[in-house]
Formats: structure tokens, C-alpha cells, sequence
């Protein structure tokens, strides 16, 4: 075990880097040198603790660890309180793993204002490594919300130009989401005294009509950061105009928050309301898995391409987390994880290209296969990892979502399967246009191949790549017990939540039952008597009937 | 000390030390030959911090004097605290520019000192007499101060419009002063909470005494529909009188509302609830939509201030401790927050002429990186982003509005922040992401500025990691209105 509170070192060593470029004096060319070796050496020292915490970390237990708990707003009942599960322990490595790739790949393509880009850059890094640290909601939404500064300075001062509208763009969408999360926080807060998400998710019983207002709040926030259709306009014009390494963050790390926040805070919290909008999400998830996909199709613009290739992978993974069995939320993480990875690696790979020729209309490419062909392997691998080819992460993550889905709900799975064949039609397509045909194009002839600096960026990521596609296991052990906890208590609770409602259903319907068997009854009795009367009458008239005979045989004997 | 002090002076100490402070610099300043500002300004300020540290001194007890209608108190300490620091900074902030303005005159630091007086008397006022007479004494300079400069047109437009509609609202608060005293037979508030609690039939002639004191009050803090004055004072007075409006007098006069609304008048909370919730709702709701289509920064900051007292109008509906807690925390951030976009204003220079436009903030990223950055600290604060200190102050007031189950207010409440997002967003667009303009601003390069500027970026920027003094000071004041 660790006695150091790693998790808070590894959150705030950014912000000594920050600190420290903040310091740096100089002419542009020496603070620009300054910055950038600053910027990489805390994110890789920031990587290598996120290893050895990871190294550290116990796999087989589901509960969390390095648990830090300080005062804070103490009076308010609120901590700073931070730990690591299964789930969280991944997304902190993701995002100290990204930060290192991203400051290498902006080494050359940014040559302005490069101080205040690196300190966004590492302030970003804090406020991703937090979020998933976070164990109190106030501090959750406080990272969650906070990673909106820098990236809304990123897409807007480096991005392309468009950048000014995509940055309110993004920034307004998200932020509207959020304030609604922040109420449903604090309704949760006023309710049961606490923002602890372990306490909340384990103790808090909320009635189900509240928990349909807040778990649609919380959903507001989760699903914009997804994004999920038809919220997820934002994310094509970020992407397209952020810079390389905005985009790499934003597929890579910044729509996980979602996903992570439907896992961390949506189910355990609010089970029922969960289960009961379950059939909900999977509608739109298949609407976006779909719908996404026919519209990557039609794009012109590599990075739109891909930005709604983003929203179609993401489509995955919700599905997978609310069909809610092992397999399928297995599937979830590990798609989260893999195309974390994989995205990255293709707005990377546009990146490169983009460096040299400064556009990304499919069109103006074509033929790289010949005076690049480094570029064109690299390229093939991620685009194969995309479309999810066996041996690569992203079959992995698709079949086991789709495995899980199968079990609860077979349309959906068969039409989430349609998404795969979709897929594998535009990646394809795109791969096409740009790496083979002929080359004739004179600027497109003269572009260079992969350097040795764009080689290492890539390396690491397609051996990632490939390792999660061989040995996913690896992967799935570590997290599947943290799975496993949040999933008990998720089946525990609804389980009970439905037996009570068909409880209750049931004792509505017998209610409904006897009242109708009592008004049968009543009807009966009321039939009977009027039976009886009317058998009654007849009786007397039949009795009447031989008095009168007599009378009338008096009679007639008087006559 | 009480030996040579009579009983009831003493809480009133702080007070009458600064009327005798202010006095003497008066005469001071008529002595002198030369127009000579900075020494009455300097001496204005130690005065003003010793009577911080006085008021420290009496933090932890309650103390009434002239027969119940003055009262200090741990809230009283804490807004007094507020205000005297909110004056040191307006005077701190105001020397170079009242030299650059050509209105460097030794009445200038005197007026706030009054007007400052006439702030701290009303917090502690306890009668609807000595609340009257506070109010004007805070009021009458501030009209003056609006058109110091009488040269210029703007500035004695200003000046003469807040005085007429300052009279106006005046004449409502009396008006409403009268009725309560003719119904309730006191106008002592402790006394008048008692008549109001064994009143078994509420009388109409209450509630319009209680709403129509509501609408003279709502007009001191700018609360919409009380709030036309406000963009075209803040745009035609001096800036650095601006700077003092928007950060001072409101504190002032939210104390006051929250120490009369959950004092005598908290039996009635069903009543004035409806009508403080409807104020904020709208105010909210012009304050971010009015904001969005200005190009003068000053006018831009007064419909953001119209805003945020409509957020902290929602800490008073909510009527409990946590509300009024939330609208002591929401003041301070504010003030801080405002303390810096000011000092920014201040400086913003283009060839010896001081500029508003909000377009001539064009580049500033470029130029003056630090100062951009401090005032994109400003404006995410204000937007209530965290980390930033903005952000606690619309946890804690959107806290008190669901404890107290005003769902509707708070959700109108977290959408208007959306909205007033996108204009201080543009702000720093224009900063960060605007091609700098070919004649750039040559921001003013003075040390008692940056000083200001540092002090409060620090303190938006710090406040998450060290929030709790703040929040135990605003609690202990709180829980005093509610014995």
C-alpha cells in the first residue's frame, strides 16, 4: 500500500507545473522551449505516479482505495474526499496517459501563445485526473464543471474558424446540463445531509417520484457530455475546430464523464428511476448508433467523420450500461477505454496529415499509400481498431456490449448490430478516399512521412491497441469486481423496487377484483331478490290462481 | 473605555469615530491651499482601516443602544466589515483616475466616508426612524458623487436622474414607514415583531407598509422592476464612483432587507415571500438578457449587477438561516469579484483617453497576459464556474432555495446562469480570442491597481482551497437574526 496521498499529488502536480511556467522569464523562443518541457515533464512524472498507483492498487477488491477524507466546507457537511475503484483506476490512467501523447503532438503545431496553451493544458489534466478521484459530489461537479474553462480556451484561441462559435457551443451546452445536475445535488443534500457518493449510493432510499426528477437531471448533464442523440450537436463543431490535441482530449477523456457519470452516480444512487428509464436509453442510443452512422457516412471533413463516429461508439456504451448485466457494462468500460485510445489515435492520425496540408476535406487527399506508407499502416491499424476487427481493442468492447444486450433485449441488439456494419462501411470509405487511389495531386505528393516524434506518439498507442485486443482480460479483471459491487446493489435494489411495485399492483388489482366481485355480488343479490319477488308473485298468483278457480267454480255453482 | 463613554454611544463607537474622522479631514482639506486629494485619501483610509479593527471587537456580542433603536450585533459586524472594506477599496482604487479625469478634489473621499457612515448606521438600525435616516445619509452623497463631474453632461444627467428617482423610492419607503407605524403603533422593530405576531387578522394596511418598504429597499439594491436608473448611472457617472456603486451601497442595503424582512416582519414571510420571488425572478431573468446586447462594459456590469441581486434575493426568499447565510457568502464573492473587474475598468486607457468600450479589451490577452488572465478569473467567477469563488456563492444561495422548496426559483435561477454565461464569455472572447486591434489599449500602469487587481484574483482564484473562515463568520452572523 501507498502511505502518501497519491491521488491528491497526482490531481495538483499539474498545477506545480503551471506554477512553474507561470515563472518562466524570457524572450517568446525561450518561454515557448520553457513551457513545453515543463508541460511534459510534469504530465509523464504525473503518468509514471498513475503507474505506480495502479501497480499499487489491489485488483481483486471492489471497494475503494487510497481513500483520502479532509475537511472542507465542513459546516456544509461537504469533503474533500477522493478514491479509486476498479472503474475510476482506468480513467485515471487514460487521461495521465493522453495528457503526455497531446503535449508531444502540439510540439510543433502550436507556435502561438505556447505558455498559456500548455497551462490549459495541465489545468485540463487536473480537473480530469479529479473528477474521477472524486468520492463528494459537490467536488465531482466541481472537476466535472471546471474542465469546461480550459477546454473552452483551447477550442477558442487555437482552433480553426470557426472556433469562436464552437467554443459557446460547447461551453453553453454543457453548462446548461450541469446546473441541472448541481440542483438534483443539492435536492439529494437536502434530503439526506450528505454529498458522499459512497454513503449516498449505498444508504439513500429516494421515492421513486423524485427519483425520476433527479435521475432526468442528472441525465441532462451526462448525456450532453456523452453525448447522446439528439444532444450531441455540440460535439461535431467542437471537434472540427478544436486543434489536434483538444480533439484528442474530448474524444478521448472528456465524453467518458459521461459514461463514468452514469456508472458512479446515476445507477448506484438512483437505481429504480434507472431501471425504469432503461428502455428509454436504449431507444436513443440505437437512434444514435444509427442515425450517427448514416451521417458519418456523407461527411466531406475527416475530423467531422470521426466526431460522429465518436457519437456512435459512445451509443455503445450506454446501451451496454444500462442493460446492466456484467457482460454488458464489462463491455461499457472496456469500449470506453478502447475507443478512448482508438479516437485519440485518429484525430491524431488527421492530425498529422493536417500539419502538413492544412486541411481536412477528404477530398483533397488521396494516394498517401505511396510516399506514406508508415502513415498508411498506422492509419489502417486504428481505422481497423475502429471499425472492430477481431485482435483489435474494439471488437472487444462491441461484442461484449452486444452479448450483454442480447439478453435483454433482442431488437435492440439486432439493430446496435447494424451499427457495427455501418461503421466498418465509413471507416472504410474514409481509408479509402484518403490512403489509396492515385496519387496526383502535387501539394499531396510532396508531404512527408511520419518523424521520429510522430512515431513515438503513435507506438505506445498501437500497442495498447492491440494489447487490449489480445488479452482483454487484463483489462476486465481488475475493474469487474468494482462491476460486480455496483451491480448488486443496482439488481438488489430494483429487484425489491419491482416485487413491491407488482405488490402493490397486485393488491390494486385484487382490490379491483373484490370491489368488482362485490358489485357482482350486490347486482346478484339485487337479481336474486327480484328473482325471488318475482317467484314470490308467481307463487301467489299460482296460489291466487286455484282461490280464484274456486271462486269462479262458486260462481259459477251460484249460478 | 466605559467610564467616559455614556452606555449608548458605544455601540455606536465605530460610527461616530468616523463622522469625527471625516470632519476633521473636511477641514482639513478646506485649509489647504492646493487641490490636493491624496492626503485627505490616505488619511480616509487609515480611518477606515482602524475602524475595521474596532469593529473586530465587538464580533461575539449584541449590543443595543438609544433605547432599542440601534443595535450591534455579530451580523452587523460582519456586513460593516464588508462595507468599510468595500470603501477602502473604492478609495484605494480611485487616485489615479480621479487625477487622469481632471476630478481630483479632497470632497471625493470625504462624500464615501459619509456615505459609508450612513451605510454602517443602517445595518444596525433597529427603527424605522433611525433606518430612514441612514438610508438618506448614505443616499445624498451618492447623488452628489454621481455628478462630480459637473462639467460633463453624462455625468450631471446621472446624477440628477438617480437623485429624482432616489427621492421617488425615498418617498415610497417613508410612505410605507407611515402606514406600519399607523397600524402597528411603534416603530421600533423588536417591538413591532411582537404587535405583528398577536395581530390574529392581517391587515391590509400592513402588507402595503411591508411592500411598499419592499419597493423602496428593491430600488437601492437595483432589483428589477426598480432598476431603470441603474445602467445610465453606472454608464455616466465616473467610473470610479461606478466601481463604488456597484460594490458598496448594495451590500448596505441587503443587510438592511434581511435584518428587517427576518426580523419584524418574519410572521409575515408567507406574505413578502411571493412578492421577493417574483423580484428575483425577474431580475435574473433582465439582468442576463439585458447584459447581452451591450457594448459599454459599465452598462454591461450594471444589468450583471441587477443579476446578481436578483441571486441574492433568492437567499432571502428562502427565509431561513441557510438563505441568509447564503446572501452574506453570495455579497462578499460578489464584492470581491467586482472589486476586480473594476480595477480592470479603471485601467482601461487608449491614448491618454480612459475608454468603456468593451470591444477595446480586443487582444488584451496578447498584450497584458496577466491582467487578461485575472479578469477571466473575474468573469468565470461571476458566471459562477467553478473553481472559481462565484461558483460557492450559487451553491450555497441555490442550496437555501430547495431547502426552502422553491424549486421554480431555483430552476429559473440556474437557467438564467446560462444565459448570463454568454456575455461574460464574451468578454473574454474579445480578450483571448479576438485579433488584437491595431491602436490596443495601454492599460494604466498603477501600483495601487494591480494591487487591488492581485489581492482580489487571489482571493476568486484561492477561495476554493480555504473557504472556511468565510463560511463561519457568515454563520455566526446569520444565526443572529434568528434568536
Amino acid at each position: 500500500m501507498i502511505n502518501f496521498p497519491i491521488l491528491s499529488l497526482m490531481t495538483f502536480l499539474p498545477l506545480v507545473g503551471v506554477l512553474f511556467i507561470l515563472c518562466v522569464r524570457g524572450d517568446e523562443e525561450t518561454i515557448a522551449r520553457n513551457a513545453r518541457a515543463t508541460a511534459l515533464l510534469t504530465s509523464v512524472f504525473t503518468f509514471v505516479l498513475s503507474i505506480y498507483m495502479y501497480v499499487a492498487f489491489d485488483k481483486s477488491d471492489a471497494d475503494f482505495q487510497f481513500v483520502e477524507k479532509k475537511a472542507w466546507l465542513a459546516d456544509f457537511n461537504v469533503f474533500y474526499k477522493m478514491g479509486v475503484d476498479g472503474i475510476s483506476v482506468f480513467f485515471v490512467l487514460l487521461s495521465a496517459f493522453l495528457t503526455p501523447v497531446c503535449i508531444l503532438a502540439s510540439w510543433e503545431s502550436i507556435t502561438k501563445r505556447v505558455k498559456e496553451y500548455m497551462i490549459a493544458f495541465l489545468i485540463l489534466e487536473t480537473m480530469m485526473i479529479g473528477m474521477f478521484c472524486a468520492l463528494d459530489m459537490v467536488l465531482f461537479y466541481i472537476f466535472f464543471e471546471g474542465v469546461l474553462i480550459p477546454m473552452f480556451i483551447i477550442i477558442g484561441v487555437w482552433g480553426g474558424a470557426r472556433r469562436v462559435y464552437a467554443s459557446f457551443k460547447f461551453f453553453l451546452y454543457t453548462l446548461l446540463g450541469s446546473v441541472l445536475m448541481l440542483l438534483a445535488i443539492l435536492a439529494l443534500y437536502n434530503q439526506f445531509g450528505t454529498t458522499d457518493i459512497v454513503s449516498l449510493s449505498t444508504e439513500a432510499q429516494v421515492p421513486f417520484d423524485i427519483q425520476k426528477w433527479l435521475w432526468l437531471a442528472f441525465m441532462a448533464s451526462f448525456a450532453v457530455k456523452v453525448p447522446m442523440w439528439p444532444v450531441h450537436t455540440w460535439l461535431p463543431d467542437a471537434h472540427v475546430e478544436a486543434p489536434t490535441a483538444g480533439s484528442v482530449i474530448l474524444a478521448g477523456v472528456l465524453l467518458k464523464m459521461g459514461g463514468y457519470g452514469f456508472l458512479r452516480l446515476s445507477m448506484p444512487i438512483l437505481p429504480e428511476a434507472s431501471a425504469y428509464f432503461a428502455p428509454l436509453m436504449f431507444w436513443l442510443s440505437v437512434i444514435a448508433v444509427i442515425y450517427t452512422s448514416l451521417v458519418a457516412l456523407a461527411q466531406e471533413d475527416m475530423k467531422k467523420l470521426i466526431a460522429y463516429s465518436s457519437v456512435a461508439h459512445m451509443g455503445f456504451v450506454t446501451l451496454g450500461i444500462f442493460a446492466a448485466n456484467q457482460q454488458s457494462v464489462d463491455g461499457a468500460m472496456f469500449q470506453m477505454l478502447s475507443h478512448g485510445i482508438v479516437s485519440a489515435a485518429l484525430f491524431l492520425c488527421v492530425g498529422v496529415v493536417y500539419d502538413r496540408l492544412h486541411t481536412r476535406e477528404i477530398n483533397r487527399y488521396g494516394g498517401l499509400v505511396k510516399n506514406m506508407p508508415k502513415y498508411a499502416a498506422f492509419f489502417m491499424i486504428f481505422t481497423m481498431a475502429s471499425v472492430g476487427l477481431p485482435g483489435t481493442s474494439g471488437f472487444v468492447g462491441e461484442f461484449l456490449v452486444l452479448a450483454g444486450v442480447w439478453q435483454v433485449d433482442t431488437t435492440i441488439t439486432f439493430l446496435a448490430a447494424t451499427g457495427v456494419v455501418l461503421g466498418a462501411a465509413y471507416m472504410l470509405y474514409l481509408y479509402r478516399r484518403v490512403v489509396f487511389g492515385a496519387l496526383t495531386k502535387p501539394d499531396v505528393k510532396a508531404m512527408k512521412d511520419l518523424n521520429l516524434r510522430e512515431i513515438a506518439i503513435f507506438v505506445p498507442l498501437i500497442g495498447l491497441v492491440m494489447w487490449m485486443g489480445i488479452y482483454p482480460s487484463s483489462v476486465i479483471k481488475p475493474m469487474a469486481p468494482s462491476i460486480a459491487r455496483v451491480l448488486e446493489n443496482y439488481h438488489t435494489r430494483v429487484d425489491a423496487w419491482e416485487v413491491e411495485r407488482a405488490a402493490a399492483a397486485d393488491a390494486a388489482m385484487s382490490a379491483a377484483v373484490s370491489n368488482a366481485g362485490k358489485d357482482a355480488m350486490m347486482k346478484a343479490q339485487e337479481a336474486g331478490k327480484a328473482l325471488g319477488a318475482e317467484k314470490e308473485k308467481q307463487n301467489q298468483d299460482d296460489a291466487e290462481a286455484p282461490v280464484k278457480t274456486d271462486e269462479d267454480a262458486t260462481e259459477k255453482g251460484a249460478e | 473605555m466605559k467610564n467616559f463613554i455614556p452606555p449608548d454611544l458605544i455601540p455606536a463607537f465605530p460610527e461616530i469615530f468616523l463622522v469625527f474622522v471625516t470632519l476633521l479631514l473636511l477641514l482639513l482639506g478646506v485649509s489647504r491651499k492646493d487641490e490636493d486629494h491624496s492626503t485627505v485619501s490616505n488619511f480616509s483610509l487609515f480611518a477606515l482601516i482602524a475602524v475595521g479593527v474596532v469593529l473586530y471587537k465587538f464580533s461575539g456580542q449584541i449590543i443595543p443602544g438609544f433605547n432599542g433603536m440601534y443595535v450591534t450585533d455579530n451580523f452587523a459586524v460582519f456586513m460593516k466589515m464588508m462595507i468599510v472594506t468595500g470603501s477602502a477599496a473604492a478609495i484605494f482604487m480611485s487616485g489615479r483616475y480621479v487625477e487622469l479625469q481632471r476630478m481630483a478634489r479632497f470632497e471625493y473621499p470625504i462624500l464615501i466616508m459619509f456615505s459609508t457612515v450612513g451605510m454602517m448606521l443602517m445595518i444596525s438600525a433597529n427603527d424605522l426612524i433611525s433606518l430612514y435616516m441612514a438610508l438618506e445619509l448614505q443616499s445624498l452623497p451618492l447623488y452628489v458623487l454621481a455628478a462630480m463631474r459637473r462639467d460633463n453632461v453624462r455625468s450631471t444627467e446621472a446624477g440628477l436622474k438617480y437623485f429624482v428617482l432616489g427621492a421617488l423610492s425615498s418617498g415610497m419607503l417613508l410612505y410605507g414607514a407611515s402606514l406600519l407605524y399607523g397600524y402597528t403603533g411603534t416603530t421600533n422593530f423588536d417591538t413591532m415583531a411582537v404587535a405583528l405576531q398577536n395581530t390574529e387578522v392581517l391587515s391590509l394596511g400592513v402588507i402595503t407598509g411591508m411592500v411598499l418598504l419592499l419597493s423602496g429597499l428593491a430600488f437601492k439594491i437595483a432589483a428589477v422592476p426598480f432598476h431603470m436608473w441603474t445602467p445610465d448611472v453606472y454608464e455616466g457617472a465616473p467610473t470610479s464612483v461606478t466601481a463604488f456603486f456597484a460594490i458598496v451601497p448594495k451590500l448596505a442595503a441587503l443587510g438592511l432587507m434581511l435584518r428587517v424582512f427576518m426580523g419584524p416582519f418574519a410572521e409575515l414571510a408567507d406574505q413578502w415571500q411571493q412578492v421577493v420571488i417574483l423580484i428575483s425572478m425577474a431580475s435574473m431573468v433582465l439582468g442576463s438578457v439585458g447584459a447581452i446586447a451591450q457594448t459599454n462594459i459599465k452598462r454591461m456590469l450594471a444589468y450583471s449587477s441587477i443579476g446578481h441581486m436578483g441571486y441574492a434575493l433568492v437567499g432571502l426568499a428562502s427565509a431561513n438561516v441557510t438563505g441568509v447565510k447564503a446572501v452574506m457568502v453570495y455579497a462578499v464573492l460578489y464584492m470581491a469579484a467586482s472589486i476586480g473587474t473594476f480595477a480592470i475598468v479603471l485601467m482601461m486607457k487608449q491614448k491618454e483617453r480612459m475608454v468603456e468600450n468593451i470591444n477595446n479589451l480586443a487582444g488584451l490577452a496578447g498584450r497584458q497576459p496577466m491582467i487578461a488572465l485575472a479578469m477571466a478569473a473575474m468573469m468565470f467567477s461571476m458566471a459562477g464556474i467553478p473553481p472559481l469563488a462565484g461558483f460557492f456563492g450559487k451553491l450555497f444561495i441555490f442550496q437555501a432555495a430547495i431547502n426552502a422548496e422553491l424549486y421554480a426559483l431555483a430552476i429559473v435561477g440556474v437557467l438564467t446562469s446560462v444565459i448570463a454565461a454568454f456575455y461574460y464569455l464574451r468578454i473574454i472572447k474579445i480578450m483571448y480570442f479576438d485579433a488584437p486591434v491595431e491602436e490596443g489599449l495601454d492599460m494604466v500602469d498603477d501600483s495601487r491597481l494591480n494591487f487591488a487587481l492581485m489581492v482580489s484574483a487571489l482571493a476568486v482564484i484561492c477561495f476554493i482551497a480555504l473557504p472556511g473562515p468565510l463560511l463561519s463568520s457568515a454563520e455566526a452572523g446569520a444565526k443572529v437574526l434568528f434568536p
